[in-house]
C-alpha cells in the first residue's frame, strides 16, 4: 500500500508499523468514578469493521510520526491521512 | 587532552574507500552530528536560530547546506545538524548554547555511519538498495528509507551523481556489504 | 540428422551461430534466438517429459510461459532447477537439461504402469484411498507417495547464485510488449512520460513475432524491432525484456522478476541471476495478450499435439515445424491461420478439421467439418481419428496436430485486487471486469480486442487516457483487423481420458466424477480434482474445466464463474523473494564498539536482537562454557569485571515536561527524582501487564536518559512516541533514540571504583558519587563521558559511557587500568548468572504474562498519579491472594540441577496441570553458592519461604525436590551496592 504522508507525500506502507483502532487516542480519565469500566472498554472493546476504519500507523522507518489513517479494510482504499498529534488535540487531548 | 583514539564505524583506523568503474563508495568518518528538536511553544525561536545557523530552515524531506554546518529534516520540528568533526567535535555543546531554552539538543556523532556514493552509476546502485525515487529526487532532497532492513537517511547531495547514506553505526558492516553488492551487481 | 525439422529460411534466429546443448545425455544443436523447446523440436525431439500422475509421455503444448508439459531439470550440480519450462528457456551454448518425472529412461518409464492403473487414480484418489488403517499412513503410504510424487528433483545443495531486489518508479507501467503494449509505450514515451515497458519474453513484440501479417510496409516483427529501437533512445522510457510482472498489489505497486542471467551458462561474477523489482507506478496499461485454449478429446496429450498458435510460433519465429505432416483441429478462424502459414512454408497440411459447418474453405488443402475423436502413437502422435459431420470416420496420418479452441484474454493481473472477470459472448471468453487494480487500464487482446489493428488502437488509446494526453496519438500502421469468429466447443462428446490439465493429469472424466460426487463450486472442483493447481495454474485448462462443469450443472459459464487468480503470474524462484537476505545476511548484524577487542579476547558471541554480544570469554585450559562462566562470575564478585552493555536501548528524553512524561510511562514516580540521580523504572502495558523495565537517569531538570532492555528497544521507543503524540500531545517533551550513540560498559565488583578512579577525571568516592548517582563527566583527561552508579550484578558497580567511536579505546583503557586487579571481561552468561543470584527480573520474568504484583513490585505502582496501566493493574483478577509471586528456588540435594521451564507441584499431590503451583523462569549454576539456583513464580509465593516442593518436567522426565527461598541469593541487604 501507499500512504500519503501529510508532510512527506506518498510512502510505501512497508515503512510503517500498524497499531490498530484510532480510538486508542481516546484514553479515559483515570480519575473518573467509572475509570475501571472505562479502561476495560478502552482496552478490550473495539470494532472490527469491514469497510471504513480509522487506524493508527507509526512511520517507524521515516519521520517517527504517528498517523491516523482512514482506510477501507475491504478495498484498502485510503481516504485521509492525518498527523495523530493533530487528531489528538482536536479530540481535546492535551497534557 | 586525552589520548583516546577513535576507530571508524567499519572498525578501521582510517576510513575505507572502494572504487568501481561506475561508483566510489567512501566511508565518511569526518562528520560530527547532533539532533535539534524544538521545544513545544518555542518553534518560532528555534526556527530563527536554525535560519541563523544554516541560512534556511530545512523543510520536510529537505537538507540545507551551510558553512560549516549543514542540516536536514528528521521529523516534525526536528533536524539533524552535521559539521566537520575535526573542527566541531563538541557540536552538540555548541548547539546547546545556541538553542538554549528553545530546543533539545542530543549528540549523535556516535550513532551513525556515513557513506558517500559518487559516480555515474549512483542511480543504478540506489535502485538496488532502497525505494526512494532516486531519478526524480532533486538535489538536497533528504529521505529516511530502509536499506537491507536498516533505517537510513539518504540525501541527494550537490553534484548530480552524489548520494549520502547515513545509517545506524552498529550495522555499518551490514550496510557497507549491501552497498558493495549493489555496486558489483550494477558494475 | 541435425535439425531435421528446421525450416530452411526465415525466423528470428541467428543461423550464423550454432549453440550446442545436451538433453538427456544426448547432444544437439540450435541457434541464438531459440528456446530449448524450439531447438529440441528442430532436432525432431517431441517427447520432453512424463506427466505427473500417470507418467504419460508428453511434449510441449505451447510456445510460451503457459506451458504445462515440457518441464525439464535445467543445468546440473547446485544450479539444477526442476520444472523449468523448455518453452521459455532461452538456448545458450552448453545448455544442459534432463527430462524429469521418470523412473528409468524417458522412453521406458517404469512408473508408466500408473497409466494402466488410471481407474484407481481418479479425482479424490488420495482422500479415498489412504484413510485406513491410520497406522499405515506414516509407515507405508506416505513414504511410497513421497517417492513417486513431485515433479522434478532438487539438487539439495545451496543455490550458488545471488538475487537482487530493486525499486523502480514511473508514471506509466506497460505490461506486455506486443502490439498493444508497443503502441502504448510509443504514445506515452513520445509524450515525455516516465514509462517502464516490461515483457516476459527475451524478444519484445509478443504475437507480432509469431505472425506473418504486415504492419504497414513492414513485417510485424520488423515493425516491433523498429519501435523498440526508438523507445530505447528515449531517456524517459525503460524497456525491460525478460521481465515478468508477477503481481499487482495495492495502490499501484507491482512485483516484477527480471531474469538477468538465465540466458547465460553462469552469471558473471557479482551479478545476480534475477532481480525482483518493486515497481511504483501512477498508472498501468495491461497489455498481456491472450492465451489460446485447447479442446479436449480422447488421448489429446500425445507429443506432437499442440496449440495451433504454438505451431505457428515455432514455424514463423523459430523456423521450426513439429513434423513434416500437420493436421489442425479448430472451432474458430484462427486455427486456419496456422494451416495457411505452415502450408506457405511447404509443410504438408494433412487436413483442417473444423467443428463449424461454415468454416472458411481453401483449395490449398482439405478442410473437413468434424471432430478429432482419438489419436494414436506410442511416444508421439502418428494418427488422428476423425468423426466427420456426415457420420463417417477417418484415420489421418500426421506427426503434429494443432488445436485451437479460441483465445482467453490474460486477465490474471486484473484480478489480483478482488477483480472478477466477466463473460464476453462475442469472443466466448472472460474479459476484465470491475475492481481493477488502482490506475490500471487494459488494452489489446487482454481486453478482448483480438485483432492487430484493434490492439494497436486500444494500446495507444489506453496510454492517452492514462497520461491525460491532450494531443494526438502517434500514427499507427495499417494492420489486419479480422473479427473473432468462434463457436464455443470445449470437449468431444463421449471422451473420458481427455486431458484438461496436462500438468496435474486431470481429465474430463475427473471433472464429471467430481460433479457426480456433489462438488458444485468451482473452487471445490479445483481442490478436489487439482485442476489448475499445478505450476502453470491452469492457464490452458481452467476454462475447459469450468465450461464442462457449467454444462453438467445446467448453468451458464458466467454463472459458474472462475477461480481466483493469484500472484505470481508464472512460477517464480523462491531465491528471488529472499534476495540478498540469505545465510549470514538474513538480517543485519549489529556490532558493539568493543567487538574487535572482544574478538581478540576469543569471545564466543550470541545474537540478541541482531546484536552480536560476547557470551563468554574462554581461556586456555577451559573445556566447557561453564568453566569460563564460573570463572568470570567469581572474578567479578571477587575483584572486578567488565561487560559491554552498549546494546541496552537508550532514549534521550528532554523538555520541560520530561519528568511528567516519565511519570506517565512508568508505573512508579519520577517527578521528584533529583538531578544527578538514577531510578529503576517499571513500564506497564495499558492492561496492567509488565512491558519492560530499565533505568532513568536525570542529567538535568529537563533531561533524562532512559534505558530499555536490549530486545525491546524498538517497541518501547514506539510506545513512548505513541504516549507523547497520541495521548499527551501538549507535553513539552522530545524523544530520540541514542542506543548506538554511546559505548557503554558495566564495571562491577569490589574493586570497580579503584579501576575507574584511574580513568575518570572527577571524584567518584562513595560520598561524592553514591549508589544510583549519575553525571556528565570526563575521562582520560578530557573526553566527555557519562557515569551511572547502577548495578545489575549486585556488586559495587558503574556503567560508563563514551561516544561510540571512542568505545574501542575506552575498553582497552579499562583493561589497562584494571590489570593490577586482574580485571576480567565477562559475557552475557556471567551477567545472567549474577542477576539470578541477585534476584533481578529480566526478560524471562517480564514475559508478557506477569504483572508488577507477580514480580513483587506491586507496591511500586503509584496510585497517586496517572500512568499507563495503573488502572487496569488494579483489576480483581490480577490481585488475588493466591497470585503468582517471584521466588527463589534451590535444590534440596546440592548436586541436583534445576531445569528451567519446570513446574512446581506440592510434595504429595498429583502431578498435573490442575495442581500446578508455579514454574521456573531462569535457572543457573551459582559458583558462589556451589549449587544450582533458579528464579520462578509460585502461587502466594512470598508466604511460602522454606516450603519443600517437587519441581517436575514431565517432558524431560525430571523430578527434583526443591526448597522455596528468597529470590535474593546474594547480599539480600544490598550492602555491596552501597559500599
Amino acid at each position: 500500500m501507499i500512504i500519503e504522508h501529510p508532510l512527506l507525500g506518498p510512502r510505501d506502507a512497508a515503512e510503517f508499523t500498524y497499531l490498530g483502532d484510532a480510538r486508542l487516542i481516546d484514553r479515559p480519565d483515570w480519575q473518573s468514578e467509572t475509570a475501571a469500566h472505562d479502561f476495560f472498554e478502552y482496552g478490550y472493546l473495539r470494532d472490527n469493521p469491514a469497510g471504513w476504519h480509522q487506524e493508527l500507523w507509526f512511520h517507524e522507518a521515516g519521520d517517527r510520526s504517528w498517523l491516523v489513517i482512514t482506510r477501507n479494510t475491504v478495498t484498502h482504499e485510503i481516504s485521509k491521512v492525518e498527523l495523530a498529534r493533530d487528531v489528538a488535540r482536536s479530540r481535546g487531548r492535551s497534557k | 587532552m586525552h589520548d583516546l583514539k577513535t576507530i571508524t564505524a567499519l572498525g578501521g583506523s582510517e576510513p575505507r574507500t572502494d572504487t568501481f568503474p561506475h561508483i566510489t563508495i567512501s566511508e565518511n568518518d569526518g562528520l560530527a552530528l547532533a539532533s535539534v528538536a524544538a521545544r513545544l511553544g518555542s518553534e518560532d525561536e528555534c526556527n530563527k536560530h536554525m535560519q541563523d545557523l544554516l541560512g534556511a530552515v530545512p523543510a520536510p524531506g529537505q537538507a540545507v547546506l551551510g558553512e560549516p554546518e549543514s542540516g536536514f529534516w528528521m521529523g516534525p520540528d526536528q533536524w539533524m545538524i552535521e559539521a566537520p568533526k575535526e573542527t566541531h567535535e563538541l557540536l552538540a555543546d555548541d548547539l546547546k548554547d545556541r538553542f538554549t531554552g528553545c530546543a533539545s539538543v542530543t549528540e549523535q556523532s556516535g550513532a551513525w555511519v556515513c557513506f558517500d556514493l559518487v559516480g555515474a552509476g549512483m542511480e543504478d546502485v540506489t535502485e538496488r538498495l532502497c525505494a526512494v525515487p532516486i531519478r526524480k529526487m532533486q538535489t538536497l532532497e533528504a529521505r529516511r528509507t530502509i536499506i537491507h532492513q536498516l533505517g537510513c537517511f539518504v540525501i541527494r547531495h550537490t553534484g548530480a551523481d552524489h548520494l549520502r547514506v547515513i545509517g545506524p553505526r552498529a550495522s555499518a558492516g551490514t550496510l557497507h556489504h549491501a552497498l558493495m553488492t549493489a555496486a558489483e551487481s550494477t558494475a | 540428422m541435425t535439425q531435421k525439422n528446421r525450416i530452411a529460411t526465415g525466423g528470428q534466429i541467428d543461423r550464423s551461430t550454432t549453440h550446442s546443448f545436451t538433453f538427456d545425455g544426448k547432444s544437439y544443436q540450435g541457434h541464438p534466438g531459440d528456446t530449448l523447446a524450439s531447438a529440441l523440436l528442430a532436432n525432431g525431439v517431441r517427447l520432453m517429459g512424463r506427466s505427473f500422475k500417470y507418467h504419460r509421455p508428453r511434449g510441449p503444448l505451447t510456445a510460451g510461459s503457459e506451458e504445462p508439459n515440457a518441464l525439464v531439470e535445467l543445468r546440473d550440480g547446485a544450479r539444477q532447477e526442476p520444472n523449468t519450462r523448455a518453452t521459455t528457456t532461452e538456448l545458450y551454448d552448453g545448455l544442459f537439461a534432463k527430462s524429469q518425472n521418470r523412473l528409468g529412461s524417458l522412453k521406458f518409464d517404469l512408473l508408466s504402469i500408473n497409466d494402466r492403473l488410471s481407474n484407481f487414480l481418479t479425482a479424490g484418489f488420495y482422500y479415498k484411498t489412504f484413510m485406513w488403517p491410520a497406522a499405515f499412513w506414516e509407515k507405508l503410504y506416505e513414504p511410497i507417495i513421497r517417492h513417486a510424487a513431485g515433479l522434478g528433483s532438487l539438487s539439495l545443495k545451496d543455490d550458488p547464485d545471488v538475487y537482487d531486489k530493486g525499486f523502480l518508479h514511473c508514471d506509466l507501467l506497460i505490461i506486455g510488449g506486443g502490439p498493444a503494449g508497443l503502441a502504448a509505450a510509443l504514445t506515452a514515451g513520445r509524450a515525455g512520460c516516465d514509462v517502464i515497458l516490461a515483457d516476459e519474453d527475451f524478444r519484445m513484440g509478443g504475437r507480432l513475432n509469431s505472425e506473418t501479417f504486415s504492419l504497414g510496409d513492414d513485417s510485424g516483427a520488423d515493425w516491433a524491432a523498429g519501435i523498440i529501437a526508438e523507445l530505447e533512445t528515449l531517456p524517459n522510457v525503460r524497456v525491460m525484456s525478460r521481465t515478468t510482472v508477477i503481481g499487482a498489489f495495492d495502490h499501484g505497486i507491482y512485483g516484477a522478476v527480471e531474469r538477468v542471467s538465465d540466458h547465460v551458462h553462469t552469471p558473471d561474477a557479482g551479478k545476480p541471476r534475477q532481480i525482483l523489482w518493486r515497481i511504483y507506478t501512477k498508472r498501468t496499461v495491461l497489455a498481456a495478450g491472450a492465451t489460446e485454449r485447447p479442446i479436449a478429446f480422447e488421448n489429446n496429450d500425445r507429443p506432437g499435439i499442440m496449440l495451433a498458435s504454438a505451431l505457428r510460433t515455432y514455424a514463423n519465429r523459430f523456423s521450426v515445424t513439429a513434423d513434416k505432416r500437420v493436421a489442425i483441429f479448430t472451432n474458430n478462424d484462427d486455427g486456419h491461420r496456422t494451416a495457411a502459414d505452415l502450408h506457405a512454408k511447404g509443410i504438408k497440411i494433412a487436413a483442417v478439421v473444423d467443428v463449424r459447418p461454415d468454416a472458411p474453405k481453401t483449395y490449398d488443402y482439405e478442410v473437413l467439418e468434424g471432430q478429432v475423436v482419438d489419436t494414436r502413437g506410442r511416444l508421439g502422435l502418428s494418427f488422428v481419428e476423425l468423426k466427420l459431420a456426415n457420420g463417417s470416420t477417418r484415420m489421418l496420418e500426421c506427426g503434429a496436430l494443432g488445436v485451437s479452441g479460441g483465445w482467453n484474454p490474460n486477465v490474471n493481473l486484473t484480478c489480483h485486487q478482488r477483480g472478477r472477470p466477466v463473460w464476453n459472448e462475442a469472443i466466448a471468453a472472460f474479459v476484465p471486469g470491475e475492481h481493477l487494480p488502482a490506475g490500471m487500464t487494459v488494452a489489446g487482446a487482454a481486453a478482448g480486442d483480438m485483432s492487430t489493428a484493434g490492439a494497436l488502437r486500444s494500446g495507444a488509446q489506453a496510454a492517452k487516457l492514462a497520461i491525460d494526453l491532450t494531443g494526438d496519438i502517434p500514427d499507427l500502421p495499417q494492420a489486419e483487423d479480422a473479427p473473432v469468429n468462434v463457436k464455443p466447443f470445449w470437449y468431444v462428446e463421449g471422451c473420458s481420458r481427455a486431458w484438461l490439465d496436462q500438468q496435474n493429469d486431470v481429465t474430463v472424466k475427473d471433472v464429471k466424477l467430481s460433479h457426480q460426487e456433489g462438488f458444485r463450486s468451482v473452487e471445490h472442483l479445483k481442490r478436489y480434482t487439482t485442476l489448475g493447481m499445478a505450476t502453470d495454474q491452469g492457464k490452458t485448462s481452467n476454462m475447459g474445466g469450468l465450461a464442462i462443469m457449467a454444462e453438467l450443472a445446467g448453468k451458464t459459464i458466467p454463472e459458474v464463474g472462475t477461480t481466483i487468480f493469484r500472484p505470481p503470474y508464472t512460477p517464480t524462484a523462491i531465491g528471488v523473494f529472499g534476495g540478498r537476505h540469505r545465510g549470514q545476511d538474513f538480517h543485519p548484524k549489529r556490532l558493539t564498539p568493543s567487538h574487535l577487542w572482544a574478538e581478540e579476547q576469543g569471545a564466543v558471541f550470541v545474537e540478541v536482537g541482531n546484536w552480536l554480544r560476547a557470551q563468554w570469554f574462554p581461556r586456555a585450559g577451559e573445556t566447557t562454557w561453564r568453566e569460563s562462566v564460573d570463572r568470570e562470575v567469581l572474578a567479578t564478585r571477587g575483584s572486578v569485571g567488565v561487560c559491554d552493555v552498549t546494546t541496552l536501548g537508550k532514549v534521550d528524553v528532554q523538555g520541560t515536561d520530561a519528568a511528567e512524561f516519565l511519570n506517565k510511562i512508568y508505573c512508579n514516580g519520577f517527578a521528584k527524582l533529583d538531578v544527578g540521580k538514577t531510578r529503576y523504572g517499571l513500564m506497564l502495558r495499558e492492561d496492567g501487564i509488565a512491558k519492560d523495565d530499565g533505568t532513568a537517569a536525570r542529567l538535568a531538570e529537563d533531561h533524562f536518559v532512559v534505558t530499555t532492555t536490549t530486545a525491546n528497544a524498538l517497541p518501547v521507543y514506539r510506545h513512548m512516541e505513541f504516549v507523547r503524540q497520541c495521548l499527551f500531545p501538549d507535553m513539552d517533551v522530545q524523544l530520540i533514540s541514542t542506543t548506538e550513540a554511546w559505548a557503554q560498559y558495566a564495571v562491577a565488583g569490589p574493586n570497580s571504583r579503584k579501576v575507574l578512579e584511574k580513568i575518570v577525571d572527577q571524584d567518584i568516592s562513595n560520598e561524592a558519587f553514591p549508589f544510583m548517582a549519575c553525571a556528565n563527566i570526563t575521562v582520560c583527561g578530557g573526553l566527555r563521558a557519562r557515569l551511572f552508579r547502577i548495578s545489575f550484578s549486585g556488586e559495587l558497580a558503574y556503567e560508563i559511557a563514551v561516544p561510540t567511536a571512542y568505545g574501542d579505546a575506552l575498553i582497552r583503557k579499562i583493561m589497562e587500568a584494571g590489570a593490577e586487579y586482574d580485571i576480567t571481561p565477562y559475557g552475557t552468561e556471567a551477567l545472567g548468572v549474577m542477576r539470578i543470584e541477585k534476584g533481578h527480573a529480566a526478560g524471562n520474568e517480564l514475559n508478557g504474562t506477569t504483572t508488577a504484583q507477580n514480580l513483587g513490585m506491586g507496591r511500586m505502582v503509584s496510585k497517586k498519579k496517572d500512568s499507563i496501566g495503573s488502572i487496569l493493574s488494579e483489576r480483581e483478577g490480577l490481585n488475588r491472594d493466591d497470585d503468582l509471586r517471584q521466588i527463589g528456588i534451590k535444590p534440596v540435594d546440592p548436586a541436583a540441577s534445576v531445569p528451567a521451564g519446570a513446574h512446581l507441584m506440592s510434595l504429595t499431590g498429583p502431578v498435573d496441570a490442575a495442581h500446578d503451583q508455579g514454574y521456573v523462569t531462569s535457572a543457573c549454576y551459582s559458583p558462589n553458592l556451589g549449587h544450582s539456583i533458579a528464579l520462578g513464580f509460585l502461587k502466594n509465593g512470598s508466604e511460602r519461604m522454606g516450603e519443600r516442593m517437587r519441581l517436575v518436567s514431565p517432558l524431560t522426565k525430571v523430578e527434583t525436590e526443591v526448597e522455596i527461598v528468597s529470590a535474593h541469593f546474594i547480599d539480600p541487604e544490598g550492602g555491596r551496592l552501597r559500599a
